[in-house]
């Protein structure tokens, strides 16, 4: 269950201001893609944009498609809730749901579809997915206690076992290690590794060593100058990106001379 | 388990994914969202009425003549009296309640925000809270048994009544003077401070002037609160159909008093064909006197948020 | 709680932020300006104090008078305090219960509309129209409530009490009739509802719009519809917010004099018919319609109830200010 997806002439808006610019780009399945560039250049509203969360914002829309296997996910009889269980996501700061339990958070999107779902099936959901999120050995114990009194490692994983227990085609991941420390950032690092062989990712980070680890192809966003819209400057293999990219600007901010 | 397996997926499979939620939770969602949008309107209906009975029976008497006479030698269903007694009495006890209030009020918060700390400041701070849970018929009941046992069974005076609204307003003001004050930022006292002003102009000429729009707006609040309180005034100020101006002496009418007698009056048996004798006369003076009532709180309001608006210290350049 | 040691007072600490300075530092105006700040917090608790040692002084004859019975024209014959107290804290309760299950619901609703459903901008315009509901007097509430709603409202309680009237609450008197005029409980307590509105909805709205956003937009990425983002992040943060401001609108309802004493036609049962008249009578507005014709003892007994319905609203409160504090202690959850 991965999914390719094609991102053609994307303009993006919030009211009348275009915040990124002409997006074009093709997402291979069962790959992970890492957005990179400076703060404000607008990967993460683009990110935002392939599962239709951008347009939570009042007054946000975009022009353009953005088309998954051929489907535009903003045709005119797509459900942006529909969207969003094909699409998952995982956000800056892991934010389990603070009055479930563990296992409830992880079954959190399943229930929406599925209220009466029997008791084993759920453990076994509970299980698979903890497990593919590399949490099991170390909650196990604990599924019925709050998922806040984990740490923030844990818990970020435990929002990415919640994502994927809906069996998305797509995971989307904004910074997901920016508010976590080396080690847990290490494990989540993992983790996406052994979910590429089954979700297409896209992942958002400021780091660029994170972005050359983790990632197949990467895709550099830029803005010209604030009040500018962002725009994608170029995409490509990641070993290509940061040995020799084809644009100036790519080469400066990997060298680290802005951003 | 019922999520769909799409491992090999095409896109007919996709595309069904894509437009396709479960009927049920869309009619849910839709079902909540009539309910809350629902909720709203009924919420709507009592104040649009509400607003609409008072100006539709209200504005037939609301006239210069209304709101300059008193009641005095008015009986029966006479197309005569006015609110004049009742706007001057609840003026005079509502202006000596505030005289009561604002000074204690915002003491009470200075003394709160700049000195309180340990125990007598939280429990200061409970109390007030305690304070604004009182009913008004209790503050009533306190005002008249205080003046019961210190002056005498003839005590009613419209100063009675101050007292007792004073009680639920001088919370109100404590409350909003205190989150006032909580604005002024540290920078400005410890500026003040360090030029070697004493504390207590620096609290003056400082916190409270940089806090006065927002001050003036909590109490003109405060007041628009008490001014329609009713219970209290029913218990210690009493009634009366004439002019009283001596709120230490006497009864006295106020608005929210007269509201409630003139409707306790009922409807006026008049004889047949007696075309000066209006049956309906005391409703509708009630009615009237409630719009009074309404525009005189609206006007509060209204100063109240222009004063916050307006006088508000320029942060910004 | 623990041993002595652990006693409440903090160690002296020896830091002190700048604004307190230490005690002796003041002379001259600075103390005097000092002192009369503290002064009139003492004032404060000195007032509620005399609240309620007045109230008590006052209501001492009643408590301790034999026969109140023989001297007060409205205690049945061979009652004592407790036979008029009961029903009146009965209907006193019974009419802030009803009132508040008709308000919650319709205060929550009307909360998330402007913190969920409406466009930003007119959020602000409905919550001054909101605000605008609790700046009316009570008195015209009274007005609207007798002169306008209960002529409306007859025909359905004629309605349910012919077709819900084996429910005891919506049970019909002696002929199987809603009273004409409705001066019935559910009459009073509508109008009740309607007046403690603005406050259940003011404080629910707050602690809606504080729902992290984190956990809003975990729901939605889970692909929850609105009602279900709600049910899901929203409810459950607010649920203790929602519960302080029910308490809230709880001690509002318990005080309110004119909407019942115009309203409800008084009675001293202890019955749960709620659309037949003369059945209950509560606290604040028997005080009110009695205290002027009062004699000594009878205004004593009056006073009496008065401390009553103090207490109550006491408690009430408390638990709700309990509740918010609670609250925040947990707001980690931010």
């Amino acid at each position: 269950m991965a999914q390719r997806i094609d991102v053609k002439d994307l303009n993006i808006y919030y009211s009348d201001f275009l915040a990124v610019a002409n997006v074009e780009m093709s997402v291979d399945p069962r790959s992970v893609t890492a957005f990179i560039g400076p703060s404000g250049c607008g990967k993460s509203t683009f990110l935002r944009t392939l599962n239709r969360m951008h347009e939570v914002i009042p007054g946000a829309h975009v022009q353009g498609t953005v088309a998954m296997d051929g489907i535009d996910l903003y045709g005119a009889d797509v459900d942006p809730v529909a969207v969003r269980r094909q699409v998952g996501m995982v956000f800056q700061r892991p934010n389990p749901f603070p009055t479930m339990s563990i296992a409830d958070n992880v079954l959190a999107g399943i229930r929406l579809n599925n209220k009466r779902i029997s008791k084993s099936d759920a453990e076994e959901v509970v299980e698979t997915s903890l497990r593919a999120a590399n949490l099991w050995n170390e909650v196990k114990d604990r599924l019925n206690r709050p998922g806040s009194g984990l740490s923030g490692g844990q818990q970020q994983r435990l929002c990415i076992a919640r994502a994927i227990a809906v069996k998305p085609q797509v995971l989307l991941m904004d910074e997901p290690c920016s508010a976590l420390d080396p080690i847990s950032t290490l494990a989540i690092e993992d983790l996406i590794a052994e979910l590429k062989s089954d979700y297409t990712i896209v992942i958002v980070t400021h780091n660029m060593q994170q972005a050359a680890r983790v990632s197949d192809r990467t895709a550099f966003f830029n803005l010209a100058a604030t009040g500018q819209p962002g725009r994608l400057v170029e995409i490509d293999d990641t070993s290509t990106i940061f040995s020799s990219p084809r644009e100036q600007a790519t080469e400066d901010y990997i060298s680290g001379r802005f951003g | 388990m019922t999520v769909t397996d799409t491992l090999t997926p095409d896109a007919s499979a996709l595309r069904l994914a894509l437009t396709q939620v479960d009927p049920a939770r869309r009619r849910k969602d839709r079902f909540m969202r009539g309910l809350i949008y629902a909720a709203f309107v009924l919420a709507m209906i009592p104040l649009v009425s509400l607003i609409w009975s008072v100006l539709a029976n209200g504005l037939g008497r609301f006239d210069l003549y209304f709101l300059t006479h008193s009641m005095r030698n008015v009986y029966g269903g006479m197309d005569a009296g006015g609110v004049y007694h009742a706007l001057l009495g609840t003026l005079l006890i509502t202006g000596l309640a505030a005289l009561i209030s604002v000074p204690i009020g915002i003491l009470t918060a200075v003394y709160l925000v700049e000195y309180g700390s340990g125990a007598l400041a939280r429990s200061v701070t409970f109390f007030v809270d305690v304070m604004t849970g009182i009913p008004s018929i209790v503050a009533g009941l306190f005002a008249f048994s205080l003046f019961y046992l210190v002056v005498g069974p003839d005590s009613r005076s419209g100063f009675v009544g101050a007292v007792a609204l004073s009680v639920l307003m001088i919370p109100i003001v404590i409350r909003s003077t205190e989150e006032m004050l909580r604005l002024v930022p540290n920078e400005l006292r410890e500026a003040s401070l360090a030029l070697g002003v004493p504390k207590w102009l620096t609290i003056i000429r400082v916190v409270l002037r940089t806090a006065v729009a927002g001050i003036t707006t909590g109490v003109m609040i405060a007041i628009a609160r008490v001014i329609g309180e009713t219970a209290p005034l029913l218990i210690t100020v009493g009634a009366t159909d004439s002019i009283n101006r001596d709120p230490f002496e006497g009864n006295m009418m106020t608005l929210p008093v007269y509201v409630y007698r003139q409707y306790a009056a009922g409807l006026v048996p008049c004889t047949p064909g007696d075309a000066a004798c209006i049956p309906t006369i005391n409703y509708d003076r009630a009615w009237s006197a409630a719009l009074v009532l309404i525009l005189v709180v609206m006007l509060l309001n209204l100063v109240a948020r222009g004063v916050s608006r307006w006088f508000a210290p320029k942060t910004r350049a | 709680m623990a041993s002595p040691t652990t006693a409440t007072t903090p160690p002296v600490t020896p830091v002190r932020t700048p604004r307190r300075r230490s005690r002796p530092a003041d002379r001259g105006l600075d103390r005097s300006f000092r002192y009369v700040a503290v002064g009139s917090g003492m004032l404060i608790l000195a007032t509620l104090a005399s609240v309620a040692i007045f109230l008590i002084i006052e209501a001492m004859p009643a408590l301790t008078h034999e026969d109140l019975a023989s001297e007060i024209p409205w205690i049945p014959k061979g009652g004592d305090l407790w036979s008029v107290v009961g029903p009146l804290i009965f209907g006193t309760i019974l009419a802030a219960i009803v009132s508040l299950v008709v308000a919650v619901p319709v205060a929550v609703g009307i909360a998330l509309f402007i913190s969920h459903y409406a466009p930003r901008r007119m959020a602000n315009a409905l919550g001054y129209v909101v605000d605008l509901l609790a700046a009316i007097p009570s008195v015209v509430f009274g007005l609207w409530g007798v002169m306008v709603l209960a002529p409306k409202v007859q025909p359905v309680w004629q309605f349910l009490v012919d077709y819900l009237g084996w429910i005891p609450l919506f049970a019909g008197d002696a002929h199987g009739n809603a009273s004409n005029p409705p001066r019935v409980l559910m009459t009073t307590s509508i109008v009740l509802a309607v007046m403690i509105l603005p406050i259940i909805t003011a404080v629910s709205r707050e602690v809606f719009l504080q729902t992290p956003r984190l956990h809003e937009e975990a729901a939605l990425a889970l692909g929850a519809t609105r009602w279900e983002l709600i049910r899901m992040a929203v409810l459950p943060f607010g649920r203790s917010g929602v519960t302080s401001a029910a308490m809230l609108g709880l001690g509002r309802a318990l005080g309110e004099t004119m909407a019942v004493l115009m309203i409800l036609s008084p009675g001293l049962l202890y019955s749960f018919k709620l659309l037949v008249a003369s059945q209950q009578q509560t606290i604040a507005a028997n005080i009110a319609a009695r205290f002027n014709d009062a004699n000594d003892i009878g205004r004593s007994t009056l006073i009496a109830t008065g401390l009553a319905l103090f207490v109550i609203t006491l408690l009430v409160n408390l638990a709700a200010r309990a509740i918010i504090a609670r609250r925040k202690d947990f707001s980690g959850a931010n």
